[in-house]
């Protein structure tokens, strides 16, 4: 079938202002838009920018707006479009370098601050034990890709570039209930501010685009109730 | 631009990050990746991390060891498999207190389920070593290693891409890269280069690998005048999402998982009467296109069905959601209700650079290249020997990566500061700028296209003599096409046009080089399958291969496997 394809283009190195501007491809039903994208690139505008690597949604490349949604191009079929135009925007909220490649350095900073990585000391000659069920707790958390779908589509996000925002709480969420971790105290005070876990105010939108199906909001949440039975009065909400 | 770092390590995968760990603290390193560290293929490794920690029945490193050796063919040096078997079980513990959050028994140890060619008591019955997360295992192990680099303020330069190894009368000096970002080239003058840029799946159409996997590193170093080892062994995953290639992991089988024929037959009963769907990956490719040639595929068809419905919605979920949500994504399909359409995928590379068992890279006489070091996928140590085992791959890039590291903290006691040679990134330059002002071209993507078709057709699961002549013949009128290559877009910032392009002669040099090895080898030994030599031929082809472009043409020569425990058998399973 035909598609019609309309993206965001912006070179900064020639355009004042993004545009937008029409392709048109040829797709099979169980294509991926990610597919499309690479026809369009390879075939009649090798200008075109856009970030991807594994096509299948694990390594969290190709976060991009599609019809309004965000979401990876990878995971999107063409199927999903039948008929319609098809509209590629780079994610919201980001600053936007080239078409459809945003800056994800302020993303990763973020990240990063959440210090993703166990503190535990005096690790036995064997593994540590945890329960099933303890491990249960980061089961989903653990999905996270750091694709930035969930920044993209956050309101808050948007609105306030000082928030958090979801992905660096679902960093956070996943060594707080790390039965292993020895830092919980200092990691649930590190997220209690008014930009930290109280900025979310449950629009569940990146609930809705995670493409790992994390549940983020629920997440967030249950930091938040952490906080406050085990801080109690210093919560700062 | 020129830059200087006493280490410079290329990829942030597995394997560069548990380098990375050992040189970190002492030396000033430089991590280099083409993407995000985090978007590294490592992540993509679905079904686990193979160890024999005998956690949830009696295991043994040597069994691990052996089956190492004959899911190898025997071309597995067993030096090597002794060191993977043997370290495996520390790397994993090891893994474990950095954090990976791996599934647990009930009684709250590591996890593990059984894995193709893995066996219990050299061959009796399949064995549960895979330790895993889930079917995310590399990912999460992915995160956790670089979680430890972000702890150890690591210096990571993120999309910047090698595009030349600075090697100089036998020494290497640094590296040439290409800052996606801004265009710019620059020079990294190092003491020390790590090569961890993966394998080069993309040489095929249908494959597992990422777009990324262009095998950058191992081509950089063939053009610089040094060997690469076994390349005619490819791997085809058995069971990629038909079409698409996208990788259904082995443990959906380990998991209790069966492959059926359009007849709804477990075929794999016949091949493999002892441990069945868990054969290795290369004999379970080659049952499945037999099957699909015997007119056995689904409704005649070029696929077989992967059967999960007998595992129930639980444990589908608990421990395979990944491919539960790739199917049914990607194909409309319920694992819970429906069987999965698969066929074989490329997925790994044997082959590589050869390196000692520290990482070291080796010339043509097996001496190391003072400062040059390989881990990981682009290396050929050779511990897979002609067919790796599921899950020995994670085994190696943290055994493997963590030992080439060590290496090479203690090699940078000694080596001195490397002159860089004059102009060093010269040939990039005028490489890049020949590409940019060429107006009548072609674009490399018509280029890659027909590579693909040729390294599909005439070069995968099944190889004879005539189809890899015509395969050898195409490559290289692709390479004399290469030429005339050129790019729409002539802009500096993020211009991955260009960058596709610089890829592509990585692509096709290593393609001819996997062709030229196939066409050599008149054997079948794991992967590399001959129809017009369908037998192992220890006498004259238990050797490793090695190929060198030496400035008058290509040369093979060999190298010898190296036997200690296991004489060379027939490899029934």
């Amino acid at each position: 079938m035909e598609m019609r394809f309309k993206i965001l283009r912006f070179d900064p190195e020639k355009d004042d202002q993004p545009y937008f501007r029409a392709y048109m491809v040829k797709a099979e039903e169980s294509e991926r838009i990610l597919d499309c994208l690479n026809r369009i690139k390879w075939e009649q505008d090798g200008t075109l920018s856009y970030r991807m690597s594994c096509a299948h949604g694990v390594c969290g490349s190709d976060a991009m707006k599609i019809n309004g949604r965000c979401a990876l191009a990878c995971q999107k079929l063409v199927k999903d479009f039948h008929g319609q135009e098809v509209v590629l925007e780079p994610l919201p909220t980001f600053k936007v370098l080239k078409d459809l490649l945003v800056d994800l350095t302020p993303f990763f900073r973020r990240v990063d601050e959440m210090r993703p990585f166990l503190i535990a000391s005096n690790p036995p000659e064997q593994e540590r034990r945890q329960s099933p069920e303890d491990r249960k707790k980061m089961g989903e958390a653990i999905r996270c890709i750091l694709c930035a779908c969930c920044v993209g589509a956050c309101p808050v996000a948007n609105e306030n570039q000082n928030f958090l925002g979801p992905a660096p709480l679902v960093q956070a969420f996943r060594r707080i209930f790390d039965t292993r971790d020895e830092d919980r105290e200092a990691r649930l005070k590190q997220v209690n501010y008014p930009d930290g876990v109280w900025g979310c105010v449950n629009h569940f939108e990146c609930t809705r685009v995670c493409p790992k199906e994390i549940p983020v909001t629920k997440e967030i949440n249950t930091i938040k109730r952490a906080i406050r039975q085990e801080l109690g009065e210093e919560q700062s909400e | 631009m020129k830059h200087q770092h006493d280490v410079v390590i290329v990829g942030a995968g597995l394997a560069g990050l548990r380098g990375a760990l050992e040189v970190v603290d002492g030396f000033d390193v430089a991590l280099i990746s083409k993407v995000f560290p985090t978007r590294s293929h490592s992540g993509a490794a679905q079904g686990g991390i193979g160890a024999a920690l005998g956690n949830e029945e009696p295991d043994s490193w040597e069994w691990h060891m052996y089956d190492t050796v004959k899911g190898g063919d025997y071309l597995t040096d067993q030096d090597a498999a002794e060191v993977l078997a043997l370290d495996a079980i520390r790397a994993v513990y090891e893994l474990e207190h950095m954090g990976v959050p791996f599934n647990r028994t009930a009684e709250g140890k590591i996890a593990q389920r059984g894995f193709g060619g893995h066996t219990r008591n050299f061959g009796e019955a399949a064995v549960k070593r895979a330790c895993y997360a889930a079917d995310r295992t590399g990912r999460v192990i992915l995160d956790t290693l670089h979680g430890e680099a972000v702890r150890r303020g690591m210096k990571v330069y993120s999309e910047f891409h090698l595009l030349d190894l600075l090697i100089h009368e036998g020494r290497v000096s640094g590296i040439v890269v290409y800052e996606l970002a801004t265009g710019e080239v620059h020079v990294i003058h190092a003491r020390a280069v790590l090569l961890a840029t993966g394998g080069f799946g993309k040489v095929f159409k249908t494959t597992s690998n990422c777009f990324a996997n262009t095998g950058d590193g191992v081509y950089y170093v063939y053009r610089a005048g040094l060997p690469l080892e076994d390349m005619e062994f490819v791997q085809f995953h058995p069971t990629g999402i038909h079409g698409l290639g996208v990788l259904i992991t082995e443990a959906a089988r380990g998991e209790g998982g069966v492959l059926r024929n359009n007849e709804g037959r477990r075929f794999m009963e016949e091949y493999a009467p002892t441990i069945k769907d868990l054969a290795p990956r290369d004999l379970v490719s080659r049952a499945i296109m037999t099957e699909i040639r015997a007119g056995r595929g689904i409704g005649g068809s070029d696929f077989v069905h992967l059967d999960l419905t007998h595992l129930g919605k639980e444990r589908l979920t608990e421990k395979l959601s990944d491919i539960s949500s790739f199917a049914r994504i990607y194909l409309g399909i319920d694992t819970a209700e429906q069987p999965i359409p698969v066929s074989p995928t490329c997925h790994y590379m044997m082959g590589g650079i050869p390196t000692d068992l520290d990482g070291r890279v080796v010339n043509e006489n097996a001496d190391p290249v003072p400062g040059l070091y390989a881990a990981g996928e682009c290396a050929c140590i050779s511990v897979h020997g002609a067919n790796r085992l599921g899950c020995n791959s994670l085994a190696d890039l943290v055994v493997f990566g963590r030992r080439a590291g060590k290496m090479m903290r203690r090699e940078l006691a000694e080596l001195p500061w490397p002159t860089l040679p004059a102009a060093p990134a010269q040939r990039v330059e005028e490489t890049i700028t020949a590409v940019k002002e060429r107006t009548a071209g072609e674009r490399a993507s018509a280029i890659r296209s027909d590579m693909h078709r040729v390294m599909t057709d005439l070069c995968s699961v099944y190889r004879d003599e005539n189809h890899l002549q015509s395969a050898l013949e195409e490559i290289r009128q692709l390479k004399e096409r290469y030429r005339s290559v050129s790019v729409d877009n002539k802009g500096k910032a993020f211009n991955t046009d260009i960058l596709e392009a610089l890829e592509l002669e990585s692509l096709l040099g290593i393609a001819e080089t996997i062709v030229l090895c196939a066409l050599n080898r008149k054997e079948s030994r794991g992967a590399h399958f001959r129809e017009d030599w369908p037998d192992r031929d220890d006498r004259e082809w238990l050797k490793h291969t090695l190929i060198r472009e030496t400035g008058n043409g290509v040369e093979i020569s060999y190298k010898p496997v190296t036997i200690t425990r296991f004489q060379p058998k027939a490899r029934v399973y």
